[in-house]
């Protein structure tokens, strides 16, 4: 079992009271606090100063291998065991673009999963309070902060219209 | 049951409603989803005792008659492959050209298009006779040391489809996760615990939001091209011959609003009894299927225009074998054949034309009936009667289906409608994350973002 890392639970119901507590964390200078919504939204990630995914680099590079292996391959294996069917070329691209397509969709998926599954891990979930109503229709904000700092955050968080705030131990 | 009408692009309900509405589907099942159940299973009995007669008797038992070595096994394949297009087309292009209607129906045929891939793979494994060989297609040498011929549609087909498969198949996981999560949060007990694991840790945090929302945009933009590459491919496999009827540049795109047709086709067959069973009718509505039958009506026009077009090719060409193919095909022993491919497909899909057909529910199942006929005929008459009937008439002979061909098609059926039933019951047939983005949160002062 995961030790939960303390900290403050803040739930919200109105989603612009919960960008206001993010814009005041943020202003606080905190930068290490996790916000739980059920669906992406334009509203938070604008509020949170989110930039674009560098998952991106991973489709690029997963693409990029494809292709490179496709053409490799086909290269390759006609030209290991060269056979000369009805006077065409033994090797030749155009018939070959089909691999260098198939494998650049193949391995530039199969690549942006990894970089979801990679880049999420980057920034672990596990001890940080949580509650099953942001996968419904609340948007939470979990902040880490010792016992002294908590009366600080839930006056804030309060201030900021939650619903429901709680101290995580 | 929040009884909330859906008549425009937005949907009216709450995110709660919406998680409550879509998470009650997965319950207990009644008497009739497992008698439904029970039927695809005997069907896919039917099927595995015909493969093992296959298996054990050879292909002797299917109604091959030389020069016809192509025929009800090659096409149900190509059947259920353009099955699948639809649920792409809707899951992925739709998504890329921001179309939201697409939200409440999409998760649906996404499931269809894995489940009918799934299908149309065994085909060709089936077809090949020597079936424990399979393995032969993929890219590795013979004890000679001699590679696959690259030049072969039928090997790019091999990487095609399964490149279709695995793609397809990662999408729908991949848009599975966060409503995984939503449905382990609303649930108690032991399925909760499963729904866990299959969320993969997913809580919808903004680390987690801003990657996989780019992941998602990125897997439509690699999955748009493959789709309409996928049909392409597939009708290569006949277009890069000479047969007459086959040696066509039409086919590709003839093939791939073909494969879109009889997918939306299949997606009215099944969402049109599903939304009724699950009770979703507030959130798939006539708004969605009218939207899906404009999309059908499009399809079906091309289709329509395709078919003259090959008939008008067939004569202009003034190639005796191409000029008697197509005779053969309308006048010819498979006469009935043609005519019901034309029928179904290009005229039937004119009814779409008015709204009121649009709009009613019980026309719309039977039209599907119709396509999925229609569409089945199709891929049927251009195989068959192609190859019946090549250059040399002394050579023409006719395909006889035998019980070891209906016994697979039926087969197939069971198989694909098991798989569906199965997901329809175990995960979340409409896609809760999406349909909340639509959905504005409500706020504490008055304006929008």
């Amino acid at each position: 079992m995961a030790r939960s890392v303390p900290g403050v639970l803040a739930s919200f119901e109105h989603i612009d009271a919960a960008c206001d507590a993010i814009q005041a964390l943020r202003a606080q200078g905190r930068q290490d606090f996790t916000v739980y919504s059920a669906a992406p939204s334009h509203e938070l990630e604008d509020a949170l100063g989110i930039t674009t995914s560098p998952v991106r680099l991973f489709t690029l590079i997963g693409g990029i291998t494809g292709v490179c292996a496709g053409l490799g391959m086909t290269y390759w294996m006609s030209l290991d065991w060269p056979l000369l069917v009805g006077g065409k070329p033994i090797a030749t691209v155009p018939p070959y673009v089909v691999f260098l397509f198939e494998l650049m969709v193949l391995l530039g998926s199969l690549s942006t999963v990894a970089g979801v599954v990679i880049l999420s891990l980057r920034r672990p979930t596990t001890g940080l309070a949580y509650d099953p109503k942001f996968s419904d229709d609340r948007i939470g904000i979990f902040v880490p902060c010792p016992a002294a700092e908590v009366g600080g955050v839930e006056r804030m968080f309060r201030d900021a219209g939650s619903v429901e705030v709680r101290h995580a131990a | 049951m929040a009884a909330i009408a859906h008549e425009s692009n937005h949907p009216t309900q709450t995110h709660h409603e919406v998680t409550r509405d879509v998470v009650n589907t997965l319950g207990t099942a009644g008497t009739g989803y497992f008698l439904l159940l029970a039927g695809a299973v005997g069907l896919f009995l039917v099927g595995v005792v015909t493969f093992v007669f296959l298996l054990k008797d050879g292909l002797g038992l299917a109604g091959y008659n030389p020069p016809a070595f192509w025929s009800v096994y090659i096409t149900t394949f190509v059947f259920w492959v353009g099955i699948g297009h639809a649920g792409t087309l809707i899951s992925a292009i739709l998504f890329l050209f921001r179309s939201p209607w697409r939200t409440a129906v999409y998760r649906a045929t996404e499931a269809m298009t894995v489940f009918a891939v799934m299908t149309a793979g065994l085909f060709p494994i089936i077809h090949i006779g020597r079936q424990w060989f399979f393995y032969w297609l993929l890219p590795y040498p013979n004890q000679r040391w001699l590679w696959p011929n690259f030049k072969s549609p039928l090997v790019w087909d091999v990487f095609a489809i399964s490149t279709y498969l695995t793609v397809s198949t990662t999408f729908l996981c991949v848009g599975l996760v966060p409503d995984i999560a939503a449905a382990r949060d609303m649930m108690k007990g032991w399925r909760s615990k499963v729904y866990g694991v299959f969320s993969l840790g997913w809580k919808g945090t903004q680390h987690q939001w801003q990657h996989y929302s780019r992941a998602y945009l990125y897997l439509a933009a690699l999955a748009t091209p493959l789709v309409l590459s996928v049909h392409s491919v597939v009708s290569w496999d006949f277009a890069m011959s000479i047969v007459p009827g086959w040696h066509g540049t039409i086919f590709a795109p003839y093939f791939v609003a073909g494969a879109i047709y009889s997918g939306v086709g299949m997606v009215f067959t099944l969402m049109i009894p599903l939304r009724k069973a699950l009770k979703l009718e507030h959130m798939i509505t006539e708004y969605h299927f009218d939207n899906l039958s404009k999309l059908t009506l499009l399809t079906g026009s091309i289709l329509f225009y395709a078919y003259a077009m090959e008939y008008f090719i067939g004569w202009y060409s003034n190639n005796t074998y191409e000029q008697t193919a197509f005779w053969r095909r309308a006048f010819g022993p498979m006469w009935w054949g043609g005519w019901t491919m034309i029928i179904c497909n290009a005229f039937v899909s004119q009814l779409f034309w008015f709204k009121k057909v649009r709009t009613n529910l019980t026309a719309l199942f039977i039209i599907s009936i119709f396509i999925n006929i229609g569409m089945w005929f199709e891929r049927y008459v251009i195989i068959a009667s192609s190859l019946a009937n090549d250059f040399l008439p002394y050579a023409w002979s006719q395909m006889r289906p035998t019980w070891a061909d209906w016994g697979i098609l039926a087969g197939s059926f069971g198989w694909f409608g098991m798989w569906f039933l199965l997901f329809a019951r175990t995960f979340p047939v409409v896609a809760i994350q999406e349909i909340k983005e639509q959905i504005p949160m409500p706020r504490l002062r008055k304006g929008g973002h």
